[in-house]
């Protein structure tokens, strides 16, 4: 069972995340993203960034890293088996680049129990090395309880 | 690449559309550059046994291939300062009857048009609307000949990117 209490717990911070430009178009090309600011670097300097620009959804692969400290707390008591993904939201307080070492903590900011289960919601602040917030990740997951199949 | 007048810019404008299409291998693509590899997403029997009719796609695979629009049509991705959506109805992506796996089996219709404008923060909303294309069972459009009208299935709500111009 989710266990309620755990509403509002941090865990401590993933490992770093580096991002390369393999990473960055290895993803464009995955979600069919066309601009050439992900493929090529002349291109996002042209627009004034240091290096390729991370589409927008890339923070979900270094959210979901994260994410992971949740998924293994037993004390939370959430059946992943049992999982819908309902909501994502990214908010960039300034783009994902090529080359950023980039640090993630998530925080399990809302545990709200339904009827035939509970719609959990996680935040991942995503930082640079420097301690500026580049990106906040909010996730919305509905969960279902356990013996509930019918 | 030309980038778009914040003063000519009105709510209701269209932004463009695009046709997007899932094959299995382009899940297979999503699932290693993600590293999401939730077997739902590539294994008919799983994804049946968890109560699928079978394999669907990535919600985010759907999420984040809907934003490119956005991104070409601000001239920078980088100008994308939020961007959320709720996942209202699977996308089955099934095997293709034969052949290569690269074979798409899902078409998807995308569009956008500005929901919002913000002058004081020359900040943009696009609202964006993402359909699920199937074709009409066929005892349930009887004689509408060999090209009926696919069924229309939004499978994202409240998506929408905000803009930075």
């Amino acid at each position: 069972m989710i266990n309620p209490e755990r509403q509002g717990h941090q865990y401590p911070p993933a490992a770093p995340f580096q991002v390369s430009r393999e990473a960055i178009r290895e993803f464009a090309l995955a979600v069919q993203a066309e601009h050439p600011a992900h493929h090529d670097v002349e291109a996002a300097r042209e627009l004034g960034h240091r290096d390729l620009v991370a589409p927008p959804s890339f923070a979900v692969v270094i959210a979901q890293r994260a994410e992971a400290a949740v998924v293994n707390d037993a004390e939370a008591g959430i059946d992943f088996s049992r999982v819908v993904h309902a909501e994502e939201r990214f908010t960039h307080h300034s783009p994902i680049l090529a080359g950023d070492t980039l640090s993630s903590q998530v925080t399990l900011e809302r545990i709200r129990t339904m009827g035939a289960g509970a719609m959990v919601t996680t935040v991942v602040q995503i930082s640079a090395e420097d301690g500026s917030a580049r990106t906040t990740v909010t996730s919305s997951l509905l969960v279902r309880n356990s013996g509930d199949d019918t | 690449m030309s980038t778009p007048v914040f003063e000519e810019l009105e709510k209701g404008q269209q932004i463009g559309t695009r046709e997007l299409s899932f094959s299995r291998a382009d899940l297979i693509r999503y699932a290693a550059a993600s590293g999401d590899h939730n077997p739902i997403h590539w294994n008919d029997r799983f994804a049946r046994e968890v109560g699928l009719d079978g394999v669907i796609a990535h919600g985010m695979l759907t999420m984040g291939s809907a934003v490119d629009l956005v991104s070409v049509w601000a001239g920078d991705p980088g100008a994308i300062v939020d961007y959320q959506s709720r996942f209202t109805k699977p996308v089955p992506v099934p095997d293709a009857a034969s052949g290569s796996p690269e074979t798409p089996t899902a078409r998807l219709q995308l569009s956008g048009k500005i929901g919002a404008v913000d002058a004081e923060q020359r900040r943009v909303r696009i609202d964006l609307s993402v359909e699920l294309l199937t074709e009409p069972a066929a005892e349930e459009e009887p004689g509408r000949g060999a090209h009926p009208d696919p069924v229309r299935t939004k499978v994202l709500a409240k998506s929408q990117a905000v803009v930075q111009l």
